[in-house]
This record gives structure tokens, C-alpha cells and sequence, in this order.
């Protein structure tokens, strides 16, 4: 489980993020949705601990991110998988060599078993066959998976995905979808995911949180959100 | 400005604090270490055996012409190449060549790494990246200078030698007797020790502006241009300050 509480940013004088707080529950999908500029990915990189809130904390099971250090701020990375916008899979490796990475760096397995490991992941999400593939030669939905693959390639705890369906069609988008709500019930994971699209909102949505202008507006499940008395929320669900 | 200028060397005191650690796993840092010496050094021996052989070459021709007169001793001409070539040429030139060869090359390489997310990839499995992506790449940079330096001043040697036989500029004697006269062996090593230090600057500037790129592919074009620009006045500001430390 992860806490979020008065989480405050601010770049330059401009406040992207006022005050939010949530809670987001281990084994469900938890989505984070809102408009462009509403502020979910600078709320994604202070949970994940890419940026430092000004103000607030952001629990992980109890432990705050922004307040560990050393050995004990690593082991708690190992235990998050994340999934990039634009998949992030290292240019310079093929596919079986970027979800073997984490592992290489951080598994105290033998290679074989490292390697297993890569391509249990690798055949989870469906790319058994492109091991060999260099992340250039993949699909979009091909690179989401691979990434995907990854992120889980160390058994998280938390996995954190970042607009996974942008530059998908329909179908990709669904297939992605899925994998992440399979993954996240099959293992008990914390699974945040930002997304504006209301089709994975339908789709996996267990609970979510709908942010306005840096606040957080909304909160439910996908199958209440048509009911919002939220004029903002009702305002975004009938421009998509 | 000048707060500019602080802030960017305060940002890069950091991230040098952070490059220099222990790598998190030996094997993968030699793994890359290797990768980044063929990278950076091996692939740049070519152009650097090319330019010093011309080099050498036109120093000659250059200083037959120019310089020299029927008052002056004929080995001079080699005197004057070799303590050109061993005292700023192989060391300073060659690395002002390489910063913007190898150094456009690390920042354009790190800062696509950054745009296109990897860095924060690294950083969210708890990869410390400065460490990971900079370190073998500055280590790799060092250790190939000297080689580099080494070939450098060998290529400007031979060029020499093949512009004095085919031009007749020289007989090999007297430019021998030249390469040789009144040698010190300092001028050799202290080339070795700027070219030591300047290798240092051209990785660890580049690296510096790829890592903190911002924006998309307009930035990272920038930011190999400021790597080339910065790494160039810094080797030359550098040169400065260790040639009279140095030599006197």
C-alpha cells in the first residue's frame, strides 16, 4: 500500500501540485487521472522519487522514500517496477538483455537462473521469440511490453506505469491494459498507472483518483465515475 | 552570468561526487568499461594517426620554408617538430580534436539517454546512474590517452620522415640527428600527464551536459555543441595553467 499525504511542488513560482493526498491499495489497479498539465506525472515522480515534493510524504507500506537513504532506499527501488510513456527500454540492448539488466544488477541468482528468470518474464507478456530483437526494431506495443517485462523482472512490490497506451491503437492499448491488471492480481502488487484514457479507466479502473489543476478532485472506481457530481470530472468524461 | 557559471559548476561538483563511487556490480562496470574504451579510444586512433601523420608532415615543409636559414644548423627543423609535436601537438591539439570528436559523442549519446527517459529508468531501479553511465566512460577515456598520445607522436615522427624522403626537404641523418639533439625526457612524460588531465575534462564536461539535458532532440543537439565548445576552452585554460606548472 502506498500513502500519499499533502503532497505541495512547485517549479520556478508556478504550484503544479497543491496539497493531495490518497491512498492507493495493494493488489488493485489504482489509476491516477486528469487532463494534460493537471499534474499526474509530477505526482508520479515524487511517489516514484524522481522529483522531491516540497511539502508532504509519500509512503511505502510505511516507509517514507524521500527520507531513505543508502542501502535502504535500494532495497526499496528493487522492490518497484516501473513502465515509461515512451517504454525507456535501454537503445543500446536487445530485449532479453534489458529485462535481464535489473536482475544482472541487483539478483543474487545464478545466470542461469537470471536468464530463466528474463524469459519467464519475456514469455508472460508475450514476446517469446523476440529475445533477440534490438528495442528499435519492436512495435510500440511490442516496446510497452518488453518494458513491462522489465519492470517485473525483480518480482515488485510496486509497479508504476506512466500513460501506457499513449501512441497505441485500440487493441494494443487493451492488451497492455491487461497484462498490467493480470500482473498486478496475480502477484499482489501496488499498481499505479496514469492514463487520460477512458477506455483502461472502464477497463481496469479499480480505484481511481481524478486531479484538477494540481488537486485531487475525484476518487472511486471505474464503474461509479459516470455518476460524478464532480463538474470538472463530468466536464473531462464528456470531451473523451 | 556568473551565477550561471557557479551554479553549473556546483551541479557538476555533484554529479562527479555521485559518478565517483563504487560501481554497484564489478563485472558490469568492466563490461561497459571495455565497451567505452573500443568506443572512445580505439575507434579514435584512425583520425588521430591520420591528422598527426599531416601534421608532422607540414610542420617540416613549414618550418624549411619559414623559418629556416643557411645561419641555422639543418637538424634544426627536426629539433623544432619534435618539441612541437612532443610538447603541445600530441597532448593539446590531439585532445582538442578528440573533444569534439568524442566529446559531441558522449553528450549527444547521454543526452538522448535522458529524453528518452532511460536515466530515470536506471534511477527508479535504484541504479545510481551517474555512476553507471559517466564512470566508464571517463576511465576509458584516461586509459586510452596515453595510447593515443603514444601514436600520435609516432604518426607526426613518421610523417616527418616520409615528407623529408619524398620531398627532399632533409636528409633522414639530419632529421634524425634533430629528433634527437639536446632531448629531454620531461617534455614526453609532462605531455602525458595534460593529455592525462585533459581526457579527464573532455569526458567528464560532455558527460555532464548530456546528463542534464532538458527539453528534446533540439537540446541534446545544444548540448553537444556547449560539450564541444566548454571542453575545448577548458583543455586550452588547462594548458595554460600546467605548461608553466609544469615546465618551469
Amino acid at each position: 500500500m502506498i500513502t500519499i499525504t499533502d503532497i505541495h511542488k512547485h517549479f520556478d513560482r508556478q504550484e503544479v501540485l497543491h496539497g493531495i493526498g490518497a491512498s492507493f491499495d495493494a493488489g488493485k489497479t489504482n489509476l491516477i487521472i486528469g487532463r494534460s498539465g493537471s499534474g499526474k506525472t509530477v505526482l508520479l515522480r515524487c511517489i516514484v522519487g524522481l522529483l522531491t515534493p516540497d511539502q508532504g510524504e509519500v509512503l511505502y507500506d510505511g516507509r517514507d522514500i524521500h527520507h531513505l537513504a543508502g542501502d535502504e532506499a535500494t532495497r526499496l527501488r528493487q522492490e518497484m517496477g516501473m513502465l515509461f510513456q515512451g517504454a525507456a527500454l535501454f537503445d543500446s540492448m536487445d530485449v532479453l538483455h534489458n529485462v535481464l539488466f535489473p536482475l544482472e544488477m541487483f539478483s543474487s541468482k545464478t545466470y542461469r537462473e537470471q536468464l530463466q528468470r528474463a524469459r519467464f518474464c519475456l514469455e508472460r507478456v508475450g514476446l517469446t521469440g523476440a529475445e533477440g530483437k534490438m528495442p528499435s526494431e519492436l512495435s510500440g506495443g511490442m516496446q510497452k511490453r518488453a518494458a513491462i517485462a522489465r519492470a517485473i523482472a525483480l518480482e515488485p512490490r510496486y509497479l508504476f506505469c506512466d500513460e501506457p497506451n499513449s501512441g497505441l491503437d485500440p487493441i494494443s492499448s487493451r492488451i497492455i491494459d491487461g497484462l498490467i491488471s493480470d500482473i498486478t492480481h496475480e502477484y499482489g502488487i501496488t499498481t499505479i498507472v496514469n492514463t487520460h484514457d477512458m477506455g483502461s479507466v472502464r477497463g481496469i479502473g479499480e480505484q481511481v483518483l481524478f486531479i484538477h489543476e494540481g488537486r485531487a478532485e475525484w476518487t472511486g472506481t471505474g464503474d461509479t465515475i459516470e455518476q460524478t457530481e464532480s463538474p470538472h470530472l463530468r466536464e473531462f468524461l464528456d470531451h473523451v | 552570468m556568473l551565477y550561471k557559471s557557479l551554479h553549473s559548476l556546483g551541479n557538476y561538483l555533484l554529479l562527479m561526487r555521485r559518478t565517483f563511487t563504487r560501481p554497484q556490480r564489478g563485472r558490469i562496470f568492466w563490461q561497459q568499461f571495455v565497451r567505452e574504451f573500443y568506443q572512445l579510444g580505439f575507434n579514435s586512433l584512425f583520425i588521430v594517426i591520420l591528422m598527426s601523420f599531416f601534421i608532422g608532415a607540414l610542420l617540416c615543409v613549414q618550418i624549411k620554408i619559414n623559418i629556416w636559414s643557411p645561419w641555422m644548423p639543418r637538424f634544426t627543423i627536426g629539433y623544432a617538430m619534435r618539441e612541437v609535436i612532443l610538447l603541445e601537438f600530441a597532448s593539446s591539439i590531439i585532445c582538442i580534436i578528440l573533444a569534439g570528436k568524442v566529446g559531441s559523442n558522449i553528450a549527444s549519446e547521454i543526452g538522448t539517454m535522458r529524453v528518452t527517459q532511460q536515466i530515470d529508468a536506471l534511477d527508479v531501479m535504484g541504479v545510481n546512474s551517474a555512476n553507471y553511465i559517466l564512470l566508464p566512460k571517463i576511465v576509458a577515456m584516461v586509459s586510452a590517452i596515453p595510447l593515443l598520445v603514444t601514436f600520435s607522436i609516432a604518426a607526426g615522427f613518421v610523417g616527418a620522415y616520409v615528407v623529408c624522403w619524398a620531398g627532399g626537404f632533409l636528409s633522414m641523418s639530419d632529421l634524425t640527428y634533430g629528433l634527437q639533439y639536446s632531448y629531454d625526457n620531461w617534455h614526453l612524460w609532462s605531455g602525458y600527464v595534460k593529455a592525462l588531465v585533459f581526457a579527464f575534462i573532455i569526458a567528464s564536461v560532455s558527460g555532464y551536459f548530456g546528463y542534464t539535458v532538458q527539453g528534446g532532440s533540439i537540446e541534446v543537439g545544444r548540448a553537444g555543441t556547449n560539450a564541444v565548445v566548454v571542453s575545448s576552452v577548458l583543455i586550452l585554460f588547462t594548458d595554460l595553467l600546467l605548461t608553466n606548472l609544469l615546465m618551469t
